[in-house]
């Protein structure tokens, strides 16, 4: 069987900037297959088209031309809206705008009730997804009191108590402090290594996508680049060119690689870096 | 010479008396020279944001005082409306501010607060979008038209436009991309050197801090733990994780490289630094 968990075909999107504007395309015909269990990052600029296309992944949105499939299920189709949204879920950027409850346990809960699930059903489900994101022990908490790292993983919780396939996150750290995001990376790796869920995050900081499986750039509603993690940031100048940047650790690389220095650029976290750095030193010392 | 801003043993406590009562602030003392460039970092939680908001009079102290060149800003009504315009403060995603029916007039809302006369408004308008990079087409668009960073950029030249002696950004480059994070920042540097602007930076950004700060402080539990350099600061790896706070990715390369037993200095937080610290470390050049 295949194991495509979202694929999309000749990808279109346009949209109004103001009212009285022409439409604007933003996707220019995206093709896509995303791996069930994968750990995709997606980088582009402000105003490539990474949140309008995550948006096409649960329906959200809809192709102006071509196709979403979602578990195979044709994302255009309404009859299918309400299961495509149980296989995918989304986290978005601003942890206050995701919380409904005065209670974390009746937040997180908030979408199995929706749907009629038995109360039992409903019960393990939340416990389920509270420790899922390691925030068992603060479901009688109130979510407005917790740091942002604990909102977003109540967000995630209540997103995993559907008990998703995947997981798509619209920049969910850029509010947090590091602990926070580190937290909060932590708790989306563990799902995915761990649970199998499949995991699509949407950021502009490179360390958070480092160890993932695959990295797409996107650049003027295209996809841009299509690669390993390390693939991908080793290639600095053409991720300069669309205004992004490479991983400090293998800007300092090329940096080298510059004077003259035989380092590779693919050495992405800080220790593996120094691994090469210090190699380097000892060598010709 | 005496700072351009300070406060003395400020304190700041929220819901008094109420079973959520929180000391945001305890017994602080502050202070920022004039023309200085301070980095403030700390947790989420820590006071950072309550201690700008006092450094405009936004929020009033519980104790202490909050003192602009020498005088204490609560002292006369007069005197506190005057320091609102001479020390700017943005906000975090500052954009969600933005209300007038053109950017024009929502940049100058503040200088028109000032009582300043038509010619002169406009001159700062312009000049402060010139300074945040904004062209002269935007000007007359509404706010709600524009892209998010144009937007941000905006906000921001709202209060540029004060001419603040005292500039305060909030997490000013928070949710934009690389390339729109360094362009601010270009501003930013642009408006402290030309105009020998006081700039004070709350950021979670380490190597924005690294790169543009004389000085830094870390606050943490209402207080301020640490003062110091880049340099001095970021040299305390260990107890700025126990804070739960970063230090840069480079720091953490040359962290590790200690570690491995190779003699490099502890203190490189740039990626300047760190090529400068590896080929010309000492005992031998790479290239021998």
């Amino acid at each position: 069987m295949d194991d495509t968990i979202i694929r999309t075909e000749n990808l279109h999107h346009s949209y109004a900037a103001s009212e009285d504007e022409l439409e604007i395309e933003v996707l220019h015909g995206i093709d896509l297959h995303v791996k069930q269990g994968s750990f995709v990052g997606i980088l582009g600029h402000n105003g490539s088209g990474k949140s309008t296309l995550a948006k096409h992944f649960n329906a959200v949105l809809l192709p102006d031309v071509g196709k979403v499939w979602v578990s195979g299920m044709d994302t255009s189709s309404e009859e299918n809206t309400l299961d495509i949204r149980r296989t995918v879920g989304m986290v978005f950027q601003n942890p206050d705008n995701q919380i409904v409850a005065n209670v974390v346990e009746e937040d997180v809960a908030f979408a199995p009730e929706n749907l009629g699930y038995p109360t039992e059903e409903i019960r393990k489900r939340v416990d389920d997804a509270l420790k899922a994101v390691d925030m068992y022990d603060m479901r009688t908490h109130a979510p407005h009191l917790l740091s942002g790292g604990q909102k977003q993983r109540i967000a995630i919780a209540g997103v995993i108590a559907m008990r998703p396939r995947c997981i798509v996150l619209d920049e969910p750290t850029a509010m947090l402090d590091p602990y926070g995001r580190r937290e909060v990376i932590e708790t989306i790796r563990v799902l995915n290594k761990v649970f199998g869920i499949t995991v699509i995050l949407i950021t502009h900081h490179m360390g958070e996508v480092t160890r993932a499986d695959r990295v797409i750039v996107m650049d003027e509603g295209r996809v841009y680049m299509d690669g390993t993690p390390a693939e991908i940031f080793s290639q600095v100048e053409k991720l300069r060119s669309v205004h992004l940047d490479a991983p400090p650790t293998v800007a300092l690389l090329y940096e080298l690689r510059k004077e003259g220095l035989n380092v590779p650029l693919d050495a992405l976290e800080p220790e593996d870096c120094a691994a090469v750095i210090g190699a380097l030193i000892k060598h010709k010392a | 010479m005496a700072p351009i801003i300070k406060t003395e043993q400020l304190t700041h406590i929220y819901s008094k008396g109420t079973p959520f009562e929180h000391l945001a602030l305890d017994a602080v003392d502050f202070s920022a020279e004039r023309g200085e460039f301070l980095g403030i970092i700390g947790q989420t939680g820590s006071g950072k944001s309550t201690l700008i908001q006092h450094l405009n009079g936004l929020l009033k102290p519980d104790s202490g005082r909050v003192l602009f060149e020498g005088q204490d800003i609560w002292q006369s009504k007069v005197f506190n409306n005057s320091v609102r315009f001479k020390v700017g403060l943005v906000f975090q995603y500052p954009e969600y501010q933005l209300f007038e029916e053109t950017v024009f007039k929502d940049i100058s809302f503040g200088p028109k607060n000032m009582g300043l006369k038509p010619a002169e408004i406009e001159e700062r308008v312009y000049e402060a979008a010139d300074f945040v990079g904004l062209g002269e087409d935007i000007l007359k668009k509404s706010p709600f038209d524009l892209s998010g960073g144009e937007r941000r950029r905006a906000a921001i030249a709202g209060v540029i436009a004060m001419r603040p002696e005292v500039l305060i950004l909030d997490e000013p480059t928070a949710g934009l991309d690389p390339f729109g994070r360094m362009n601010l920042m270009k501003n930013i540097r642009n408006y402290h050197e030309k105009n020998g602007a006081t700039v004070i930076l709350v950021t979670h950004n380490m190597e924005e801090i690294a790169r543009e700060a004389d000085r830094m402080i870390v606050l943490s539990d209402g207080r301020i733990s640490l003062s110091g350099t880049p340099e001095e600061i970021f040299a305390r790896a260990e107890q700025l994780e126990s804070m739960r706070l970063e230090v840069p990715d480079i720091t953490k390369v040359f962290l590790e490289l200690r570690r491995l037993g190779v003699n490099v200095p502890r203190s490189v937080y740039t990626i300047e630094q760190a090529k400068k610290a590896i080929l010309n470390r000492e005992g031998g050049s790479l290239f021998a």
